[in-house]
């Protein structure tokens, strides 16, 4: 593969870590058809500077470890192109926003999954494996919700978008919390109610805006922002059968 | 930040208001016409109850529900948690009511 066989050379600006904050370095990186950002940040860290840190591994949209901010938008790298981004053949590379960062374009996403879990995300199964399987209509209503975000891929594009995320440490946000929609839809959890309660205290469904950010920039396609409605009006519907 | 009772209460609140507000601004409409005059409009509200009922509940949905989205905004903007949100919303609350309340005894009370 030729590396600089195009006319036209992109302005790149990434994010380097230095003495505990940063600043943005730029390099010129030919442009090419069909390029990706991922492209982009690897050809910096192949032919520029060889110290440049970011992560990757599956390159085409499934295991969720790419993710940077893009313009000011965090984005799945490894599926962005760079037509779709660009401005003034200008790029800004960022590490993904609300995580803490390790180095350059690497976050430690500890706290993302952290609230995953606590919101809930871990099966609870209702039956053993000696139990026969339990049939589950795919065409039900409550399956064809759980169904909805089960293709999460984990990439905290959505949780980096949010600004409720952003300005209340406590909040689950919109990944964790679609998880949690998902369970409470699904049968097969042991524990539904037990979920509706970890999402209605301090930090839960109750405290989204409902601005949408999440939705709008989920690269699945997912749709976080109405699985959070629906939380609240599981809870809230609860709360006024049970008076609690 | 918010759990689901404050939440509720928010939300319960702001749809006490929506008919409030419109019986408001329509009466006012209405008042308006011809000119308006202190005395025209004490003459209709001192002394009746169902003005000091009708304002007296929207003080008491509008000091609940600014009081509780104060409180989401002074958290999402300086952090404060605990005890001290918790004084700022149940204070902000107070204020808002004993200003409302204010008002309203004023112009219904004879
Ligand atoms: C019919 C009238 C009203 C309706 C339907 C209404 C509705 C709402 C709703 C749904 C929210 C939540 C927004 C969110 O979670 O993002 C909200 C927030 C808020 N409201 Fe109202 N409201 C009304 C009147 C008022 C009044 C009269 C005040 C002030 C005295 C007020 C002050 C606030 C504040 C400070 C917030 C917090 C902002 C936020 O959470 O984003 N509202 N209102
Ligand atoms: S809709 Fe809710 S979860 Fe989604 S970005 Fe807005 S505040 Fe965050
Ligand atoms: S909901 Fe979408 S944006 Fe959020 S983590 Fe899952 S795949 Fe990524
Ligand atoms: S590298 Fe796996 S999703 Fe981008």
């Amino acid at each position: 593969m030729t590396l600089s066989n195009s006319d036209t050379n992109l302005e790149v600006s990434v994010w380097r870590t230095r003495n505990g904050t940063g600043l943005y370095e730029t390099f010129e990186v030919p442009a090419h058809d069909n390029q990706t950002i991922l492209d982009v940040v690897s050809w910096i860290q192949q032919n520029a500077d060889p110290t440049l840190t970011y992560r990757f591994a599956c390159r085409v949209g499934m295991c969720g470890s790419c993710a940077m901010m893009v313009n000011g938008a965090p984005r799945w790298t490894c599926r962005t192109h760079v037509n779709k981004v660009l401005k003034h053949n200008r790029l800004k590379i960022a590490p993904l926003r609300n995580l803490p960062v390790i180095k350059d374009l690497v976050t430690d996403m500890d706290p993302f999954f952290d609230k995953w879990v606590s919101a809930g995300g871990r099966h609870e199964p209702t039956r053993t494996r000696h139990d026969p399987i339990e049939e589950i209509q795919p065409a039900n209503e409550q399956r064809a919700a759980a169904d909805a975000g089960i293709e999460c891929i984990n990439c905290s594009v959505c949780y980096a978008a949010c600004d409720t995320v952003a300005n209340n440490a406590d909040y689950l946000g919109p990944a964790a919390l679609q998880r949690a929609w998902t369970i409470v839809n699904d049968e097969k959890h042991g524990d539904r109610q037990d979920v509706l309660d970890t999402v209605s205290a301090a930090g839960g469904c109750q405290n989204c805006h409902s601005m949408g950010n999440c939705t709008a920039l989920c690269p699945n396609g997912l749709d976080p922002l109405s699985a959070i409605a629906g939380l609240k009006r599981a809870t809230m519907r609860q709360f006024f059968k049970r008076g609690n | 930040m918010l759990d689901l009772r404050l939440y509720l209460a928010q939300r319960l609140s702001a749809m006490v208001m929506v008919p409030f507000v419109f019986v408001h601004l329509g009466v006012m409409i209405y008042a308006i016409q011809g000119g308006l005059s202190a005395s025209e409009i004490l003459g209709r509200t001192q002394g009746s109850l169902f003005w000091f009922l009708f304002y007296g509940m929207f003080v008491v949905a509008s000091s609940l529900h600014a009081a509780i989205g104060l409180r989401v905004i002074v958290h999402e903007v300086t952090g404060l948690r605990g005890l001290l949100l918790a004084a700022l919303t149940w204070g902000g609350f107070v204020v808002f009511f004993f200003l409302g309340a204010r008002a309203v005894t004023a112009v219904t009370m004879i």
